[in-house]
């Protein structure tokens, strides 16, 4: 027997959802933050500095803001992380930056260096300053494929050398996952297209949209045309559960609903079921389930198949997912699925837990949760479906595959971001991008000058 | 608990901590809101003559803050009391008689006249008021008028008004200085010469806190202009250390009772005071940070730290660190100490590194070791000149002795000395 799916949009007032899904963190005020910045020691060789993905000059921004140049402070981000903005509401600086505060040791509590970061860059917006020129124009081309945070840095970077930066980007809209994947609370107040705005404003960037490698584009063909490349494409593919009955609609793969979410111009407009199952133990999941939960859902519940140190998100978000009344279940996996397109579904989870070699096995005992809606967020995959279709560069592990440089097997094709290994995170996008252009500069002026 | 009562030129108190003349002891309501919270005696806002009004500007204090912590420094443009003098002595009177008690110090501040000094005086005695404190100090204002420290600055005039004011009332006399004297010596040494009881220091410093940036004006500004003014608060203090050493220390003025200002916040910045020969001690700048409650733990921090080093009152440590003020050429040459690293305490900010690096003598080691930071201090570059213990925000330096067998070897007495008295 299946029940009818209860899924409805405006499950809350438009008031308490506008609250529900404003800033996180609210902004610092002036006095706020300079007592912050007087809490930092500005060390010498600072072990943040070292931390951050994108190295930037932490105790040096801080001490700008303590001194009142807020602006000059924001510049010393950006020279290092042109999306500074966005890393300063979205890094995970637990197990970054903040980890490894010094004054974790004796006040158990780190600088809130990325507060600061958000106060710094908010000012330089604010004062609506372009802090970057471009360099005398060169004659080099270059192509840049995916307008994430990857491509973006990229593209910023080789537009200051003065080179002259096509991005193709499939989607309507450029700012990749800061558009349409970071959770909606981070990024209040179309923070993304902001900053994207503000990365193309220095000039010397044709933004080419609705543009996606594969369909009208090859890659013979950009290599071709351009000087180089670069790919940052993201991660275009989803894992499945591998279950039958997986594609009844109340199963939807998170990305996707998550997208829609960031997309919609109004959130009263935006379906959620009264109960939900999210799948995963990333951030993802939790994104879906605090969101899930934010937009009115009565019951959510997180089914991870592993425990809580295992989870790919961090102390902090576990906890955002709790005390927003997400209920965690650890050490079960989705092992059945019952229902049909229009009706609720059960799933049935069986218990898991190691085996002596550490490896997950199932307990056999089992329990079935019913639900609206169920979110898939058990990972992401590359798809290198785009780079087919003539000299590809290699892909292993499927991820593409890079040097130190970002430079790929094929000469003059670099890439960043998730499709390449690493940490898959803004932050790591925008440095592989930044590095990228740097190498690629170099590359093209060779002999020159 | 120990006796904190004390005395200072024949006033006497009952525990170390007065207000410094100034806005907290302007009138009646503050004076007994002080007295309640247990300060032990006030030097009244100073007291001009009847007649010339005094008038004050809108826009008085400047000041400079450090990080967080408000006020580190004090900067003000006011003058003396702007209420009628009828008022105030009447105010005085009556405290006076509700808390016999407590030191009720009147300050005064007329022009260069005898008379004018015989006229107030005698106004002043009919209060009954324990003494009377002469402002020979005010920097701003006044001085333009030919009063506070344009009296201050000129030792003759000091000992002139001094003998006066003796020669006129038989209540004690204070004097209090002005720290805008090449030294301070001078001015003390009239003080004594001129009978004063004791003297009062220091008032406030010549200053001007901050430029407006925008304005491009001095603060306190007024209307786009502004003046010099007195600094004081915890910046001014070891200024006043030094001055209240140097009366201490010197033949000419040694054993001249002091009334110590300038700076003192806490039991510990008095206890200083006290230890280089101070009577009583008063507060300003501390008071107008956080208002009168802070006695409270004035007295019982002192009250606390003599029971512990076993000092039953005031006396017993009174000018005990006097003797060891003395001449840099007197100091042992042959005394070495170099910083020691607590590792287990060290959050490795590498600032002790870099200071040594950067400003200093390159004797902090900065290492990976496994990836882990280690700063090491390198012993035989160590000059012991302190600088990284200052710096360490965790307080895990410091500075060890050095047994090297030498005896003590002064300046005169050392070899290295071209004018060295020591015998080759
Ligand atoms: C739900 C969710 C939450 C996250 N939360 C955080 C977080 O809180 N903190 C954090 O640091 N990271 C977070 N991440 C990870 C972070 O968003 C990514 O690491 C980062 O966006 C990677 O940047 P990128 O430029 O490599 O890829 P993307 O941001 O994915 O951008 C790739 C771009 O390329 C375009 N593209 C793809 N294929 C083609 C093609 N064939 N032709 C043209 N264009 C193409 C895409 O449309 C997209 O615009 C989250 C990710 C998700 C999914
Ligand atoms: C606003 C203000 C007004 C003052 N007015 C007087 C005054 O009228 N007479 C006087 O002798 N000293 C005056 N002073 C100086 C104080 O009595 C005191 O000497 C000085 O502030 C140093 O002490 P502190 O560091 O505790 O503030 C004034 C100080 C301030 C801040
Ligand atoms: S580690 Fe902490 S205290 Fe040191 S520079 Fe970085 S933010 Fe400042
Ligand atoms: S005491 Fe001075 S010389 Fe010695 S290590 Fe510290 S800073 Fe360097
Ligand atoms: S200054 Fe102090 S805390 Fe910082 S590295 Fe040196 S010893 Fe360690």
């Amino acid at each position: 027997m299946t029940q009818s799916r209860d899924i409805a949009a405006g499950r809350c007032e438009a008031i308490a959802l506008a609250k529900a899904f404003g800033d996180l963190h609210s902004p610092l005020t002036d006095q706020q933050a300079f007592n912050e910045a007087s809490r930092c020691f500005y060390c010498h060789d600072a072990p943040c500095l070292e931390a951050c993905p994108t190295s930037i000059d932490i105790p040096g921004f801080i001490r700008r803001i303590a001194t009142g140049n807020a602006t000059g402070a924001g510049r010393t981000i950006l020279d290092s992380n042109i999306m500074g903005a966005t890393c300063a509401r979205v890094c995970p600086v637990e197990e970054l930056c903040e980890e490894v505060c010094v004054r974790n040791t004796g006040d158990h509590k780190p600088v809130t260096i990325a507060q600061l970061q958000r106060h710094a860059t908010d000012a330089l917006f604010e004062a609506g300053m372009q802090p970057y020129t471009r360099e005398a124009e060169t004659d080099k081309k270059i192509a840049v494929v995916g307008a994430g945070p990857a491509g973006l840095a990229c593209a910023h970077r080789l537009a200051r050398y003065g080179h002259e930066v096509t991005v193709f980007e499939a989607k309507p809209k450029a700012g990749g996952l800061n558009e349409y994947g970071l959770a909606a609370y981070k990024m209040p107040d179309n923070i993304a297209q902001r900053e994207v705005d503000f990365i193309l404003s220095v000039g010397g960037i044709n933004l080419e949209t609705g543009k996606a490698l594969g369909d009208e584009l090859t890659l013979d063909q950009l290599r071709n045309d351009y000087d180089a490349v670069f790919l940052g494409l993201g991660l275009g593919a989803v894992n499945a559960l591998g279950l039958e009955g997986e594609e009844v609609d109340a199963i939807k793969d998170a990305v996707d609903y998550i997208s829609d979410l960031r997309q919609a111009d109004d959130l009263m407009s935006v379906a959620v079921g009264r109960r939900v199952i999210v799948i995963g133990g990333g951030n993802t999941a939790i994104d879906a389930a605090v969101q899930a939960k934010r937009l009115g859902a009565d019951e959510v519940t997180l089914v991870y198949r592993r425990g809580p140190e295992q989870m790919g998100a961090t102390g902090f978000e576990q906890d955002l997912a709790q005390t927003n009344g997400v209920v965690i279940r650890h050490w079960a996996k989705p092992v059945a699925i019952k229902g049909e397109n229009g009706s609720a579904v059960e799933m049935t989870f069986e218990a898991t837990q190691l085996d002596g070699k550490g490896r997950l096995e199932g307990t056999g005992a089992t329990f079935t949760l019913a639900a609206d809606q169920v979110f898939k967020a058990i990972g992401q995959a590359f798809d290198a479906a785009p780079l087919q279709g003539g000299a590809a560069p290699e892909v292993s592990g499927g991820r593409i595959v890079i040097d130190e440089t970002r430079r790929t097997s094929l000469g003059n094709v670099y890439a960043g971001g998730d499709c390449v290994a690493g940490q898959d995170l803004t932050v790591s996008a925008v440095e592989d991008g930044k590095v990228a252009a740097k190498a690629m500069h170099l590359e093209l002026t060779k002999g020159t000058s | 608990m120990a006796d904190l009562s004390t005395e200072v030129g024949g006033i006497k108190s009952p525990n170390p901590f007065w207000l410094a003349s100034a806005p907290p002891t302007d009138k009646e309501y503050n004076v007994v809101r002080a007295f309640k919270a247990g300060w032990g005696g006030v030097v009244w806002k100073t007291l001009g003559e009847a007649g010339p009004p005094v008038v004050n500007v809108s826009s008085r204090y400047g000041a400079v803050h450090i990080g967080e912590q408000r006020i580190f420094g004090l900067n003000n443009i006011e003058l003396i009391t702007d209420r009628p003098l009828e008022v105030n002595l009447r105010e005085i009177k009556k405290v006076k008689k509700d808390w016999p008690d407590r030191a009720m110090v009147v300050s005064l501040m007329v022009p260069c006249e005898e008379e004018a000094w015989i006229k107030i005086l005698k106004e002043v005695e009919d209060t009954e008021c324990d003494g009377i404190e002469l402002n020979f100090g005010c920097p701003h204002g006044m001085s333009e008028r030919g009063m506070g420290a344009a009296v201050g600055q000129v030792p003759e005039y000091v000992e002139m008004v001094t003998r006066w004011c003796k020669t006129h009332t038989n209540m004690p006399v204070l004097v209090k200085l002005t720290p805008n004297v090449t030294s301070i010596l001078g001015p003390a040494g009239a003080a004594k010469a001129g009978g004063g009881d004791g003297v009062s220091l220091i008032n406030t410093v010549n200053s001007i806190t901050s430029i407006d940036l925008d304005l491009m004006a001095p603060t306190p500004t007024v209307d786009g202009k502004g003046s010099h003014g007195g600094y004081c608060g915890p910046a001014v203090k070891p200024m006043a250390l030094h001055m209240c050493a140097e009366i201490a220390r010197n033949a000419g003025t040694a054993g001249l009772p002091m009334s110590a200002i300038g700076g003192i916040s806490n039991w510990r910045d008095a206890a200083e005071f006290i230890a280089l020969g101070a009577g009583t001690t008063q507060v300003c700048t501390a008071v107008m940070h956080y208002g009168f409650k802070i006695v409270e733990d004035m007295i019982d921090g002192l009250s606390d730290w003599m029971d512990q080093k076993g000092y039953e009152k005031i006396s017993d440590f009174q000018g005990l660190a006097v003797p060891n003020i003395t001449d840099w050429q007197n100091l042992n040459m042959n005394y070495e100490i170099v910083a020691e690293i607590e590792q287990a305490k060290c959050v490795k900010c590498g600032l002790c590194h870099i200071v040594c690096e950067d400003t200093s003598h390159q004797a902090i080691s900065a290492e990976r070791i496994d990836g882990e930071r280690k700063y090491s201090v390198i012993d035989d570059e160590c000059v012991g000149c302190n600088l990284c213990m200052h710096v360490c925000p965790e307080n895990c330096i410091t500075m060890r002795k050095v047994d090297n067998g030498k005896d003590y070897m002064n300046w005169t007495q050392d070899p290295r000395n071209p004018f060295s008295t020591a015998a080759e």
